[in-house]
């Protein structure tokens, strides 16, 4: 039925997750510092996308304020990371997101399609020319320093709220919970026919994967060690997860996982010397994915699979 | 304080000309295509530029440019929405899927025609000055490029009005707005007139470009921020409906210069709020059904 139960059905993929896990937590003791780095990167965008694919995949609701659940972490780790232990102030970040993404949840509830999209950009952006106005009129400064941590502790952080959001997102697939949200995704009005809680479900969905991204922009910011709305609240932070999935697809849970990898080390590569040419080759790639791979990455693999079988 | 009111309200008049203009394309592309394109602040930036280059290397007027900017980018959004949209919208299997595919495929010409600019004109702020001596209008004193600025978008606007009601293709373009099955039953060519949208769309922002060159400094990455006012106004006015985006140009662009007298800092939290509270109270907008 979905690529979740057939995993569930193989232990050999099970057990190479597994190995693969245990690669990831021993890493930093044998490869360089930069690599280390590269890693915090690339699961930046991982979480965000898988977090992102965890409300708007199964519900087909595509939400552009993740810039805002992101940036929001990042301020709370700037306003409090100072007085609070890192564990704490990350599990803050995430968790005034949550607040935040349930609020808008509940605000947005009417609204559908395009208005939805359109509406989560608003108010993003709305968040970010507040927060610059609210500085420079009463904290008088542009941006903030964070307290500094190192890239070892970052990367732990990372994979902990990496795993924890591939758990969450694996037993949502697999639950009730997860079809209910499908439901909503295939038709909204007879989900709800069926005694649905549509509002309740979409919201708490919602709340849940902006708790990711808020904890992801707490550690983060620590890495950055200055942050002001223009990097926390960047605009492409709304759009890379959008893009990442539907490159890598949604229809399976590693979809998005392949496509923050691959695009953000292909960012890696060409950022530094053509950063033009690499923003040109990601247009480019969204509207060839768009326009022949609706599936992404997944579906092309899928496909090949199939035929493989066949032959 | 009577120098302050005409300030305010010929500035009003001013930004709002352009946000209509800029507004209306945005509007026609979505109303009959249903394509909400992001990149229609590219078009403008791409007008803009290509003024600025027309009239620093060749001396040829912002004025003039106009009319050659004009075919090209209606050419230009002609054959995008051939090569893209046309194509996407055969696949998909809803117009709702179509939207929201569309919208995404439009980020992707976004970044493309974005970076395309910076490599050709790079990142700097470019500017030029064009009849930028002061006319006072009863005490309160403009640069004569924003008053013409002004008279070309109401012009350009009224005329756009004039071809939609009166002419026949106007009427196939508002009947295809409405119901796209029944106009196509009834003889219009639908994929025509949908690919003619666009284009217009495209040639509308080119305008706004080349007179919005004219009044401020441009830099390739401006065209964002045009794209958020184009579809904050057209939110305001009724997605879809072309009456509710010149209104909603005007009234965005007094709201924003009197926010603007009172703290500039707040303009753009005024628009977004405004732009939040329209969806929530009335997401059709002031125009919508």
């Amino acid at each position: 039925m979905d690529s979740a139960r057939v995993i569930y059905k193989r232990p050999f993929s099970l057990g190479m997750l597994f190995l693969f896990l245990i690669l990831l937590a021993t890493m930093p003791l044998y490869v360089q510092p930069y690599f280390i780095i590269l890693l915090n990167t690339v699961f930046m965008y991982i979480i965000i996308t898988l977090s992102w694919a965890i409300f708007s995949g199964p519900t087909r609701y595509i939400s552009l304020a993740s810039a805002a659940f992101f940036g929001v972490g990042a301020y709370v780790s700037a306003v409090i990371g100072q007085v609070l232990s890192l564990p704490l102030f990350i599990a803050t970040g995430g968790l005034v997101s949550f607040i935040l993404a349930l609020f808008i949840g509940l605000l947005t509830l009417r609204l559908k399609g395009i208005y939805f999209i359109i509406f989560t950009f608003g108010v993003s952006e709305l968040i970010r020319h507040f927060i610059l106005w609210w500085e420079a009129k009463f904290a008088g400064t542009v941006g903030r320093w964070v307290v500094a941590v190192d890239h070892t502790t970052v990367y732990y952080v990372m994979l902990i709220i990496f795993i924890l959001a591939l758990l969450t997102a694996y037993h949502i697939r697999r639950s009730k919970f997860g079809l209910a949200l499908r439901s909503i995704g295939e038709h909204e009005e007879a989900a709800a026919h069926i005694g649905i809680s549509v509002t309740i479900l979409k919201t708490i969905t919602f709340a849940i994967s902006a708790f990711f991204m808020g904890a992801t922009g707490a550690i983060m910011a620590t890495r950055w060690t200055y942050i002001d709305p223009g990097i926390a609240f960047n605009p492409l932070f709304s759009f890379m997860p959008v893009l990442m999935a539907i490159f890598g697809g949604i229809g399976q849970l590693y979809g998005p996982i392949l496509g923050a990898t691959i695009l953000t080390l292909l960012e890696e590569v060409l950022i530094t010397e053509f950063p033009y040419y690499y923003m040109l080759l990601f247009g480019i790639i969204l509207i060839a994915v768009i326009l022949f791979l609706p599936n992404g990455l997944v579906g092309l693999i899928e496909k090949l699979g199939k035929r493989g079988n066949k032959g | 304080m009577f120098v302050t009111v005409l300030d305010v309200i010929i500035g009003g008049l001013i930004s709002g000309g352009i946000y209509a203009l800029i507004a209306v394309g945005l509007s026609l592309q979505y109303g009959v295509g249903r394509v909400l394109n992001v990149s229609h602040g590219e078009f403008i930036m791409i007008g803009a530029f290509a003024t600025w280059s027309l009239y620093t290397v060749f001396g040829i007027s912002p004025l003039i440019s106009l009319v050659i900017c004009g075919p090209i980018f209606f050419i230009l959004g002609f054959v995008i929405n051939r090569a893209i949209f046309e194509y996407l919208r055969s696949k998909s299997e809803s117009i709702d899927a179509f939207a929201a595919s569309s919208l995404l495929a439009s980020f992707g010409l976004l970044f493309i025609i974005q970076n395309v600019a910076l490599i050709i004109w790079k990142a700097d702020l470019r500017g030029y000055s064009y009849l930028d001596s002061s006319v006072s209008i009863l005490g309160a004193v403009f640069t004569a490029n924003r008053l013409i600025a002004l008279l070309f978008a109401v012009v350009i606007s009224l005329s756009f009005y004039i071809f939609l009601t009166r002419t026949r293709l106007g009427k196939a373009i508002r009947a295809a707005a409405e119901d796209p099955v029944t106009a196509q039953v009834m003889g219009v060519n639908i994929h025509r007139v949908l690919a003619i949208c666009f284009g217009l769309g495209a040639l509308m922002a080119g305008l706004a470009g080349v007179l919005i060159s004219m009044m401020y400094e441009m830099r390739p990455t401006m065209g964002l921020e045009y794209t958020i006012i184009a579809i904050i106004v057209v939110v305001l006015g009724g997605l879809g409906s072309i009456t509710g985006s010149l209104v909603g140009g005007f009234i965005l662009g007094f709201i924003g210069t009197i926010v603007t007298y009172i703290d500039p800092g707040l303009s753009l939290i005024a628009y977004y709020v405004i732009f939040i509270l329209m969806l929530l109270v009335k997401p059709t907008g002031i125009f919508g059904k």
